[in-house]
């Protein structure tokens, strides 16, 4: 699915958070938003995701006028920073959650559900992980269930806030790889943000680097290394 | 940094044996003096002719109108407070609006203001020479010196327990998981009943449980709009202080002690419950 953003703007009461902002996004495509923090990324992914409406502008998946969709109806995998796993249900409960909440004509039968919790836990390569709660997972771990939990609604898009911000080197450096797995295998459009040049420039196709609001520069990571637009991208990427 | 704790075990905040003794010395005495000595003395008094004049009193037809009509608010009162309560705090966590800490003040009005205040309100706002009241009365449906009257003053004085609960748990909580459940595809009403309610259900037992223990014994609010008809308006802590007035000391310690019973059997309760889930309950230890 391909993501057209028009002109979309953000005011949290007189501040504003986002500028009048465009980008297009090829489906399939797997996009970096980069940006130091305040630079209105997170925003974006939200306003994609239905958890934020812009104050003005429109976005389009697949040509269609996706604005005013509500965040139930999006069929966007969202990820979030801290996982916000449902603390007091199991893993399979966690990953099911999606599916059970679908209304009754639309729910798979129950050993449909089990079916595709034990397909998305294996594509997490986390077998054997379903009946522990996630208090007793890695945060490697709570991130890849977050990861299937998002997955099993069948999104059209996948929409990731700091997805590795709160991991060590070591596991940062799998679970990059394993998004990239996932994202080719799944062949989702996927959205992630980060603060971390590094990370967008090694996992993204396309980066898109945010500063007060606005986008800076929109790019493959070797243009972008090569050529940066303005003086605060060649500051932040060589930070 | 262990081979420092180890060689050394008194930590930084450690006082010595000596000050250690007397405060525990000191909170040892205050309970005793004021909480556990008073306490004694309702079962002593109660059971000072026997347990069967103690069950015999308890046993008389105002007495027994009297604990039903206390357990009946309570039921009313308790449920219906811990709806608003929990509206009351949703409503403060999850939205930004104006006049947000006007609202939470006038959710603890009800701590500040006394309650003999709150029980003339509602006899001003509800009695037979108001405007509502006067219509309702004619209706057949008397507010004051009724059950409702009853019923609208404790809830008046209970209100604050389940929302201040809850209030600072949810403003810890956040509410990242609801949005999770909201991009999952979940309706409104099924992220409250299986995201939010599991997450707040500590904090809702607990501050049920205090506005339980407050709504029974609540007595200058109720004294006020009850109108103290003996057998029909008459609560648990009126009768009490009636019976007491009237010298009847067993009977009014019998009955006493039976509220202090159901009290400790909340406090009990709410022990357990500590005791079962002190990790979850952690972050909300606040009493």
């Amino acid at each position: 699915m391909d993501i057209d953003i028009q002109e979309i703007s953000k005011l949290f009461g007189t501040t504003a958070a986002l500028h009048p902002v465009s980008l297009a996004i090829p489906s399939g495509a797997l996009v970096a938003l980069l940006g130091p923090s305040g630079s209105g990324k997170t925003t974006l992914l939200r306003i994609l995701g239905g958890l934020e409406f812009p104050t003005s502008g429109r976005v389009l998946f697949d040509g269609q006028d996706a604005t005013d969709i509500r965040v139930q109806d999006r069929r966007a995998g969202f990820v979030f920073q801290s996982y916000a796993l449902f603390r007091h249900m199991t893993v399979f409960e966690n990953i099911a959650y999606g599916l059970r909440a679908r209304p009754r004509a639309e729910r798979p039968p129950k050993l449909e559900i089990a079916r595709r919790v034990a397909r998305l836990l294996e594509l997490i390569q986390l077998p054997e992980i379903g009946a522990r709660y996630p208090s007793q997972l890695s945060g490697g771990q709570r991130q890849r269930v977050a990861l299937a939990r998002a997955l099993a609604i069948e999104p059209r898009m996948l929409l990731l806030d700091e997805p590795f911000g709160a991991l060590d080197a070591k596991v940062r450096k799998e679970l990059r790889q394993g998004l990239r797995d996932i994202h080719d295998a799944t062949g989702l459009t996927t959205v992630f943000v980060t603060h971390d040049q590094e990370e967008a420039m090694e996992l993204a196709d396309m980066v898109v680097v945010m500063s007060m609001g606005r986008i800076e520069q929109i790019g493959r990571p070797s243009d972008i290394r090569a050529r940066p637009a303005s003086s605060f991208v060649r500051e932040f990427i060589t930070a | 940094m262990s081979d420092a704790a180890e060689r050394n075990w008194r930590s930084a905040t450690d006082e010595t044996p000596l000050v250690r003794g007397l405060l525990i010395l000191a909170a040892v005495a205050g309970m005793a003096l004021l909480v556990a000595a008073p306490l004694l003395t309702v079962f002593v008094e109660a059971l000072a002719k026997g347990w069967f004049a103690a069950l015999k009193s308890l046993g008389n037809p105002d007495a027994l109108s009297a604990i039903r009509l206390t357990l009946m608010i309570a039921a009313l009162s308790v449920p219906l407070n811990a709806v608003f309560g929990i509206a009351a705090a949703w409503f403060i966590t999850r939205f930004e609006f104006r006049g947000k800490a006007f609202l939470i003040t006038l959710i603890d009005l009800p701590f500040s203001v006394s309650p003999v205040v709150a029980g003339l309100c509602i006899v001003l706002m509800f009695g037979a020479n108001s405007a509502i009241g006067g219509w309702l009365v004619a209706q057949g449906y008397p507010i004051v010196f009724a059950l409702p009257g009853i019923v609208l003053a404790t809830m008046f004085v209970t209100f604050p327990f389940v929302a201040r609960e809850l209030i600072p748990v949810m403003i810890e909580q956040g509410c990242q998981e609801e949005e999770a459940a909201l991009t999952l595809g979940a309706s409104g009403w099924r992220v409250f009943t299986t995201v939010t309610l599991p997450k707040i259900r500590w904090a809702l037992l607990y501050g049920v449980l205090l506005c339980n223990a407050r709504a029974m014994g609540e007595f200058g609010a109720v004294a006020v709009v009850s109108g103290k008809i003996r057998g029909q308006t008459a609560t648990m802590p009126i009768t009490i202080e009636m019976l007491y007035n009237e010298y009847l000391s067993v009977a009014a310690f019998s009955l006493a002690g039976l509220l202090t019973a159901l009290a400790l059997v909340t406090l009990l309760l709410k022990t357990v419950l500590e005791l079962r889930h002190a990790d979850e309950i952690a972050a909300t230890h606040r009493h």
